[in-house]
């Protein structure tokens, strides 16, 4: 595959054919937020965090799942795509419950610090304050609602490095919602295999290991990368 | 021609409420009632909510005792799993609560009680704060301040962070103390013991000019309720509970905090959101009971460390069998303080602190469980009920302060009919009436799991109902 010359936010960077431009600045070391994103499992673009303006294009289009270009042009960090940025993550708060304070993953969240380093002081939005249900059937993890975004990691990670297929998305809009097998309490699926692959890939305090208490879940998401790389490349390389 | 009576806010105690009394025909005060006007419904939002995530809920009712709600909530937790926490893991949540007892009774009497004893009563109410007994006393006020500093020290040394630690969870604790935490914090202790030494004797010097308070300041018989060890010690965390009369008599002793329902009620009255527990085998009337500081040393009959026993028998004394006056609250929890440092200086020699594992693994073995301890204004229950996976089905939070309602409504009006004749009634002694009221240090928030700084609002009610005058500071 050849390289690719590209511009990202005025540096000149060079990147192989084939890579998304998510990839190619976290490369350059240029960092663009993202939720869904996820070592080792394919994107789907559904954050839209990160969203970004390339030149000759009036739309604005989502990093992870455009590929680099020959001579293309691309702005990461612009005041519309921080206005824009800012306006997802306010709905996202204000979509469920998210209770910072009291979370088990306060202080180690990737929603909390993408709303910090946004400087989201407040949300402009209604909060919709739904009823969700918390699952804690499982022996070993919960699953609360509240606190999920929909950014399917533990959907991908279930079915492409676990292979189980055990976690699905149910229903449409603001009803949709991460299941187990059709829709079963997590404790009665036969196809789960307790890996824990989905609680590591969490963003949120939405998936967590039963019995932890506020601030104490800490998700080990790079180790998804390294079982991915060791099982497609053959290299077992730790986690920094 | 009556007018009506309101105090708002009243000042310097934590939360949101107001006194209606009740004049007769001549004027005078024939009832009186306090009235807690916020409502937060805790119990309810709770209900849902894994068990392992309480401590850190529930701690938030309060920014004053958080710790409090946090070990209660922490071994209804155990008691949900049926496990018997580690040894240093116990020693650890005994410690904290000792450094939450200092840093709570320290505020109450230097922030919130001192500028009226200190001050006077006549004093302008806008001098009278902790900025006034600043200017009036610097170094008793700096050392106050440093004495509360010193709890909160030994909070954050131990939980991690001052307020609202996260640190003790069901089946124990979550770190353990560092050497050179102990060994700061017991640097610490003789500037403690010297700061609460001189308020000691301060207070008894006050003592000696507040007799008439300490007559008309919440002075009957009722019965008090506190904590105690096997041998009748003074107890704060993991005790038994005692109930004793005005006359000293132990009425029950070594009750299990577990089965709290079987000798404790609780009624409502629909003029506040404060409930009003009573201790069930006398009825509503007869069982009115007092907690905190009063209760604690009236029914244990020793505190365990050698200089607060002997301030405890110059306490003893001031009573006949029981000490009745709410005044000697403060003396009490002074007292209290001396007994916490005395313990914590033994507590932190203790090399079991550090020693072996903090926290014990088990799930639900147990549908219901209820954590009690001794907060700094009174005994804490906290009852879960749970499903079988661990989620709360009931929650039913029984609050120092609460407990201590029916006696505030009686001393409110003991101290009313004692200052207020007719419908004229000069600011001091509004001022008087709020500090029946602070003699408690009520935390109105725990109480009503509330939100808010306590404005207080005086009512005075003519004889036929109607509202005579209103009175309001702020």
């Amino acid at each position: 595959m050849g390289a690719k010359t590209l511009m990202i936010d005025g540096r000149q960077i060079s990147a192989a054919e084939g890579v998304s431009v998510l990839a190619a600045a976290g490369e350059a070391g240029i960092k663009i937020p993202t939720l869904c994103h996820l070592d080792g499992v394919y994107d789907p673009g559904a954050c839209r965090l990160c969203l970004v303006e390339i030149g000759g294009f009036t739309k604005l289009v989502p990093a992870c799942t455009t590929h680099v270009a020959e001579g293309m042009e691309v702005l990461t960090n612009t005041g519309r795509l921080r206005q824009y940025r800012l306006m997802i993550l306010e709905l996202l708060f204000a979509e469920r419950n998210h209770v910072c304070a009291t979370c088990v993953s306060n202080g180690h969240c990737e929603l909390q610090t993408l709303a910090c380093e946004s400087g989201m002081d407040h949300v402009r939005y209604e909060y919709r304050f739904p009823h969700w249900d918390i699952d804690i059937t499982h022996e070993r993890f919960g699953m609360d609602h509240n606190r999920c975004v929909l950014c399917t990691r533990c959907v991908r990670v279930c079915w492409h490095v676990e292979g189980a297929g055990t976690k699905n998305v149910a229903g449409r809009g603001r009803h949709s919602r991460i299941i187990t097998d059709l829709n079963l309490p997590w404790g009665e699926s036969d196809s789960c295999t307790s890996c824990g692959k989905c609680v590591q890939a969490c963003p949120t305090g939405a998936l967590f290991e039963k019995g932890a208490t506020a601030g104490e879940m800490e998700h080990d998401r790079a180790r998804l990368g390294f079982i991915v790389n060791a099982r497609e490349k053959q290299q077992w390389i730790p986690p920094e | 021609m009556f007018n009506r009576i309101v105090i708002d806010p009243v000042t310097r105690i934590e939360g949101h409420a107001k006194i209606s009394l009740y004049l007769d025909e001549a004027g005078q005060v024939a009832d009186a009632e306090f009235h807690v006007v916020e409502f937060r419904g805790f119990e309810k939002f709770c209900e849902g909510r894994p068990y392992s995530e309480m401590p850190g809920i529930t701690q938030r009712i309060c920014g004053i005792c958080p710790v409090s709600h946090l070990l209660a909530s922490a071994r209804a937790g155990d008691a949900l799993m049926a496990v018997q926490i580690p040894p240093a893991a116990e020693k650890l949540r005994r410690v904290i609560n000792l450094g939450q007892i200092v840093q709570s009774h320290a505020l109450s009497f230097f922030h919130l009680s001192a500028p009226d004893l200190l001050l006077g009563w006549d004093s302008p109410p806008a001098q009278r704060n902790v900025f006034g007994l600043m200017k009036s006393n610097i170094d008793l006020t700096r050392a106050g301040i440093r004495l509360r500093q010193f709890g909160q020290e030994v909070i954050q040394t131990v939980g991690g962070q001052k307020i609202h630690p996260a640190w003790a969870v069901p089946g124990g604790v979550r770190s353990a103390l560092c050497a050179e935490g102990r060994r700061k914090l017991l640097a610490w202790l003789p500037e403690a013991f010297a700061t609460t030494s001189s308020v000691l004797d301060l207070f008894k010097k006050i003592l000696e000019s507040h007799q008439e308070e300490v007559q008309t300041f919440g002075n009957f018989p009722s019965l008090f309720m506190g904590m105690v060890t096997a041998d009748g010690s003074w107890e704060h965390h993991g005790g038994k509970l005692r109930f004793t009369d005005s006359l000293g008599a132990t009425v029950a002793d070594q009750l299990d905090p577990q089965c709290y329902l079987e000798f404790l009620g609780e009624s409502v009255q629909t003029s506040s959101y404060l409930k009003s527990p009573y201790y069930l085998p006398l009825g509503l009337t007869a069982g009115m009971y007092r907690v905190g500081p009063l209760a604690r040393l009236n029914v244990c009959n020793r505190m365990g460390v050698p200089r607060a026993d002997a301030e405890l028998i110059r306490f003893k004394q001031m009573g006949r069998g029981a000490v009745t006056s709410s005044f000697l609250y403060h003396y009490a929890r002074l007292i209290e303080i001396l007994a916490c440092l005395e313990w914590l200086e033994r507590s932190l020699e203790d090399p079991g602190l550090v020693d072996g594992d903090l926290r014990a693994d088990a799930g639900i073995n147990s549908l219901r469980g209820v954590g009690a301890g001794e907060a700094p204004r009174g005994t804490l229950f906290h009852d879960y009920t749970v499903d079988r996976n661990g989620l709360l089905q009931k929650v039913n939070l029984l609050v120092a302060t609460g407990q201590n309602n029916l006696a505030m409504n009686q001393t409110v009006a003991q101290i009313a009919r004692h200052y207020v004749h007719g419908r004229e009634v000069p600011e001091p002694m509004l001022n008087r009436i709020e500090h029946g009221i602070r003699c408690y240090d009520p935390c109105l928030s725990c109480s009503t799991h509330a939100v808010g700084q306590m404005p207080l609002h005086l009512r005075l009610i003519g004889p036929g109902g109607e509202l005579l005058r209103e009175l309001t500071r702020g």
